[in-house]
């Protein structure tokens, strides 16, 4: 399917509806992104303004979410879409739940920086670095996911599900070294365990941007990719690519 | 650690517009009231064919009426122009108004009603003349043979039917020999030649296929930027598409009128979900 088949219905006004969905849900996306971006940027600096901004953006992302269910009900109801255009609007209604949680989790990653920022006298450094590349990794991630779905983009979805391991052998690595620096010292322990929640909110980041690729496989090609071994994956990508 | 370089947040886009911009705010309160029913009983000799109806036709937008058959929907588009008078037998009480002025009033001119209040059946109707003098048979009939006038609302008529660049060079050649779909257009040209405020439209679409139909819905769209729109259909997902308010009947009376959105998404009454849900019968 091709992306400009979008605004090809003799209805302008169903043209219409079905980019500002579109339209939407990139905004909705744009500010995930960004949040995620600061959330970290928040653990980082230890920034509590940053923080206020992400809980600010948290707001809007979730009234985009409740807005835009809203406006696919209405389309739905109206014009009964098919084929391509009701496989969009699907994606569109699982996409913005993936979103949204993002936006919730990127809100607890800011909040667990500030509360980790204002416990003096700490003994041990938190693994910044790590979960700084962990944290850019998981936006990639995310910006790439929020392209595939612009561009109707299959090959773009299938590199971000495979990216998804990486992300795991990440967490699991800051996993490991944090183990490590509370078996060296019990003191350690309250940051590591918190840092560990940083860690673990991002790793879910990255589960929710392999999410929304699945779906966009499913809006472009119609193959349900979800809890597909990365071969079968290949295939239907393979596929796409040969009929297109 | 600080990351030096990157901006701070701007996380102030402007939202507003975003969430605003189409949040349904389609509500009767804020219409300019075109036309109102006012407890209108209708009556076939001794059969009673509507009960009590009330409601109002808000100005340039689309009122849909559905209702399985023989609910009266037919009836009321009718008694609007009173094309019931040439039913033998068919006695209207109550009111409707039109601006303010009820068109039962003793003192109307029929013809002059059925200018302003257009009339497209559901079966396309053309005269067995030309495709020019399909459209300007209004106009002639006012009198008016001036034949640069005529050549421009001819033109602008065709334009506003969705028909000119099908028609343009063949103006002159039967109305018969166009498709279905295109003698519909031509009968609603036909209908807007004479600029009336009304266009009542009584199952406009359903004597013609898919793409047909999707065009004239299209149509129907751009003519509510001019024109108050009335339109009974036995499809209703073609209410769903094209219209603004809408209003279910069921065996003569009006269950329920509400903005289409509203209605079809979440309507207050059981018979009217029973119906949009395909369940009634």
């Amino acid at each position: 399917m091709d992306k400009s088949g979008l605004t090809e219905h003799i209805s302008q006004q169903f043209n219409v509806e079905l980019e500002d969905v579109r339209n939407k849900v990139l905004t909705m996306g744009g500010l995930v992104e960004q949040n995620l971006r600061d959330a970290i940027k928040a653990v980082v600096d230890g920034d509590s303004a940053i923080c206020d901004a992400v809980i600010h953006a948290e707001e809007q992302i979730n009234k985009l979410e409740v807005a835009i269910d809203d406006e696919i009900t209405r389309v739905l109801a109206r014009r009964q879409p098919a084929a391509g255009d009701l496989r969009m609007l699907t994606t569109v209604l699982k996409t913005i739940t993936d979103l949204e949680r993002t936006g919730d989790e990127a809100e607890k990653i800011a909040r667990m920086g500030i509360k980790m920022a204002s416990i003096e006298n700490e003994r041990i450094r938190v693994p910044f670095i790590e979960l700084r590349h962990l944290g850019n990794d998981v936006r990639l991630m995310m910006s790439k996911s929020l392209d595939a779905f612009a561009r109707m983009d299959i090959q773009t979805a299938c590199e971000v599900i495979e990216s998804d391991q990486e992300i795991d052998e990440e967490y699991e690595s800051i996993t490991r070294q944090l183990l490590t620096l509370m078996m060296e010292d019990p003191r350690n322990v309250r940051r590591a365990i918190d840092a560990m929640w940083i860690a673990r909110a991002l790793e879910r980041c990255g589960d929710h941007a392999k999410n929304i690729s699945e779906y966009v496989v499913y809006m472009v090609s119609g193959k349900d990719v979800r809890h597909s071994s990365l071969d079968e994956i290949a295939k239907a990508e393979l596929e796409d690519s040969v009929s297109s | 650690m600080t990351m030096s370089g990157e901006q701070t947040p701007t996380h102030a886009m402007d939202m507003s517009t975003v969430l605003d911009r189409d949040v349904s705010t389609q509500s009767l309160e804020n219409e300019d009231i075109c036309l109102t029913i006012d407890n209108v009983d209708l009556y076939y000799g001794e059969k009673q064919a509507l009960f009590d109806v009330n409601m109002v036709i808000p100005r340039k937008k689309v009122t849909a009426f559905i209702g399985p058959s023989g609910c009266g929907k037919s009836t009321l588009l009718r008694s609007i122009n009173r094309m019931n008078d040439l039913v033998d037998g068919c006695r209207v009480e109550g009111k409707i108004c039109l601006d303010g002025e009820n068109i039962y009033d003793r003192g109307i001119n029929i013809s002059d009603l059925r200018r302003k209040i257009g009339m497209v059946f559901q079966k396309p109707n053309p005269f067995p003349k030309s495709i020019y003098e399909n459209v300007a048979y209004g106009l002639r009939l006012q009198g008016i043979n001036n034949r640069s006038t005529l050549d421009d609302v001819v033109e602008w008529a065709l334009k506003g039917a969705a028909l000119w660049d099908e028609v343009k060079d063949r103006l002159q050649e039967n109305a018969f020999g166009l498709s279905g779909g295109q003698q519909q257009r031509l009968v609603i040209a036909r209908a807007i030649a004479i600029q009336p405020e009304v266009l009542l439209l009584d199952e406009p679409a359903s004597a013609l296929d898919p793409i047909s139909t999707l065009k004239i819905e299209e149509l129907i769209y751009e003519l509510k930027s001019t024109y108050t729109i009335a339109i009974v259909t036995h499809n209703m997902q073609q209410a769903a598409r094209v219209s603004d308010y809408t209003a279910f009947m069921y065996l003569g009376k009006l269950i329920e009128f509400d903005a289409t959105d509203k209605l079809f998404t979440n309507p207050s009454e059981k018979q009217t979900e029973d119906y949009i849900t395909g369940r009634y019968g």
